[in-house]
């Protein structure tokens, strides 16, 4: 660098700009991903934080007020036994919304480590990547109600009525979605453990689990990341769809799933019913797809630079 | 070709193999009885010779090797002879896979459920290709228009809502308030008039538009991607130098090469579709294997929900290899030799 170029620099790039603040940048500039980061941080707050303002009881019965419609004291209505569904709603987003971040970090890790295991230890590969194909060829549905099925009561008198069926969930959902993970880590793995940084590390006698932590791991971060969101979307529409089939959570533990089942056969009398869980589910789900599409933008290199 | 075909016919053999142990051993080692739903005063003795007669004190392995046996060998033999009316061996006494709900052929059930199911999804999926293909190359073509902008929102609408939203909802407008269409699909309908086939078409036309916008929006989306890959080729610009019409150009030489990725994505989805049709065929009622499925998971009828899931996978590692082996004949410049 010459000096007369050396002296225009600070003029040029007067602010610093770090890696992070350019995905920012594109990132705010996806319109799509800034509505979907609006919508799920309304329903994340109004999930957690409603409660407290509309401090109705989600399982308190008001008999006198059955099938109402909705009204200022309960602004979805009620149900046929009187019981509030805005509370509802609001409780079961709770569980809904842990599950879905919970599955997902399951399924993620677990795709991360297997896929750096394959990719980076050459005797590992063929093996995981024989069980991944597997896993990708079981019938994910069917085996998902089977094991709920079959391992509910058993979980449920271990640890309780409600940690029972959610740790079971979360688990199960975790442990059959990780394979895209796995793969795409991989892949990118691959690729990096031939880069000169890497060598240069294995120079100076770096151990391997520092290679994997310090140099790999930041460096498959952004697939990571866009499979994180894909992963929340995938998680809660597999929970509601159990749920949805009688065979995820209890009807005194709702989620959304389970709301819309229990309130379809009151379609005609209080359409509410199903009308706010599904809207809430959709919302969810879109607002999170939405995020990782414009994630996916942000840290695309190819992309951010235009 | 033929050498890659039957290769990864072979490689899909242990597979095959590995998916119905784990099904297998998932379902056997759980614990469950099938004498459970049996009424309390049966004494305890004949509990036991009923659990005898059901082979459940068989060792594990004997039952894993015993079910396999049934249902490659048996069940296939069973339905050449059915077909064909020859009689193979000893068929009066070969075992076959039995439920121990309804003491019927597993096999039996499941071709009864096979007609619903194959018509719902199977129409729902075709729809979902007429509508996406084309949507797909109009987004692209016409790249950032409003048409594309809708398009691209209303895609991602279709794989955000779920189907039993989508289905709920259909069935609140169309059915309770409009009610032009039975919200229950009826399987006992004959059709043998005009009007028959009419109802057959109403109660058919929710389920199967369910499906296939949740299936069109992934579809297109693809044909989306894979079109504006081929616009900006070479050979298109040489078509139009040519002066080639704009139709032909764009409906003859970059649809044909686009619809490439695309037919085996289709083919790909067809056995994720039986699982989402599980969804499908609850809230509209209809009774496909689906459904049977559902029953057999809630009365605990061991034998039939691990043939059930087994023909999943089953279908899932054929529809890959049937993937893998149309990219190779359609496109010439893939050599797996």
């Amino acid at each position: 660098m010459t000096d007369a170029t050396a002296g225009a620099a600070p003029v040029a790039q007067s602010r610093h700009r770090s890696l992070w603040g350019d995905v920012w940048r594109q990132f705010r500039a996806h319109r799509g991903a800034m509505a979907g980061v609006a919508v799920f941080g309304f329903i994340v707050i109004a999930v957690f934080l409603g409660p407290l303002i509309h401090t109705v009881d989600p399982q308190y019965l008001d008999l006198r007020a059955r099938n109402a419609p909705p009204s200022w004291a309960h602004p979805f209505g009620t149900d046929n036994v009187g019981r509030d569904i805005a509370a509802q709603v609001m409780a079961g987003g709770q569980t809904s919304l842990a599950v879905g971040i919970a599955a997902m970090a399951i399924s993620i890790a677990l795709g991360a480590f297997i896929g750096v295991l394959a990719g980076y230890f050459k005797l590992l590969d063929g093996a995981l990547m024989r069980l991944t194909d597997l896993f990708l060829a079981l019938p994910i549905l069917p085996l998902l109600l089977v094991i709920i099925l079959l391992f509910r009561d058993t979980l449920r008198s271990a640890f309780g009525p409600e940690g029972g069926i959610f740790l079971l969930i979360v688990v199960v959902i975790g442990i059959t979605s990780w394979m895209q993970t796995a793969r795409i880590v991989r892949g990118e793995v691959l690729a990096l453990k031939e880069r000169e940084f890497v060598l240069a590390a294995k120079s100076i006698g770096t151990r391997e689990r520092r290679i994997i932590t310090r140099h790999l791991l930041p460096n498959v971060l952004s697939p990571i990341l866009v499979s994180a969101t894909i992963g929340i979307a995938n998680a809660i529409i597999t929970e509601s769809s159990l749920s949805f089939l009688g065979l995820g959570f209890p009807p005194d533990f709702p989620t959304w799933g389970r709301l819309l089942y229990d309130g379809k056969d009151f379609l005609t009398l209080t359409p509410g019913r199903v009308i706010w869980p599904g809207l809430a589910i959709s919302l969810t789900v879109l607002s999170v797809n939405f995020i990782g599409d414009g994630l996916r933008d942000a840290l695309d290199p190819r992309i951010r630079g235009r | 070709m033929f050498r890659y075909a039957m290769r990864r016919l072979l490689v899909s053999i242990p597979t095959l193999l590995a998916i119905s142990f784990i099904i297998f051993a998932l379902l056997d080692l759980a614990p469950s009885d099938p004498t459970a739903n049996l009424p309390l005063t049966i004494p305890p003795e004949v509990r036991e010779k009923i659990r005898a007669s059901l082979g459940m004190n068989e060792p594990f392995i004997i039952r894993y090797l015993l079910w396999l046996q049934q249902f490659l060998v048996n069940e296939p033999l069973n339905m050449i002879e059915q077909w064909t009316g020859w009689t193979i061996g000893d068929s009066e006494n070969r075992l076959r896979v039995i439920s121990w709900a309804t003491r019927s052929p597993v096999v039996d059930l499941i071709v009864e459920r096979m007609p619903q199911t194959l018509w719902v999804v199977g129409m729902s999926y075709v729809v979902a290709v007429l509508i996406a293909v084309p949507i797909g190359v109009i987004s692209a073509y016409r790249q950032y228009s409003w048409f594309d902008q809708i398009g691209t929102f209303v895609s991602m609408l279709g794989f955000s809502i779920p189907t039993f939203f989508t289905g709920l909802l259909f069935i609140v407008i169309f059915s309770v308030w409009l009610g032009w269409l039975p919200s229950i699909y009826d399987t006992t309908l004959v059709v043998d008039s005009w009007d028959s086939f009419m109802a057959q078409v109403r109660q058919m036309i929710m389920p199967t538009m369910v499906l296939a916008l949740a299936n069109a929006s992934q579809i297109s989306r693809f044909m989306r991607a894979s079109m504006l890959d081929n616009l900006n080729q070479d050979y298109v610009r040489t078509a139009r130098a040519k002066g080639m019409k704009e139709r032909t150009v764009v409906l003859l030489h970059v649809l044909r090469n686009s619809l490439i990725p695309v037919v085996t994505v289709i083919a790909l989805g067809v056995p994720t579709i039986f699982g989402g049709a599980i969804i499908t065929e609850q809230i509209f009622r209809v009774n496909g294997i689906g459904a049977l499925l559902i029953v057999g998971i809630e009365s605990a009828d061991i034998p039939l929900v691990q043939t059930l899931t087994f023909i999943f996978a089953i279908l899932i590692v054929l529809f890959n290899l049937i993937a893998d082996l149309l990219y190779g004949i359609l496109d010439p410049r893939i050599r797996y030799d």
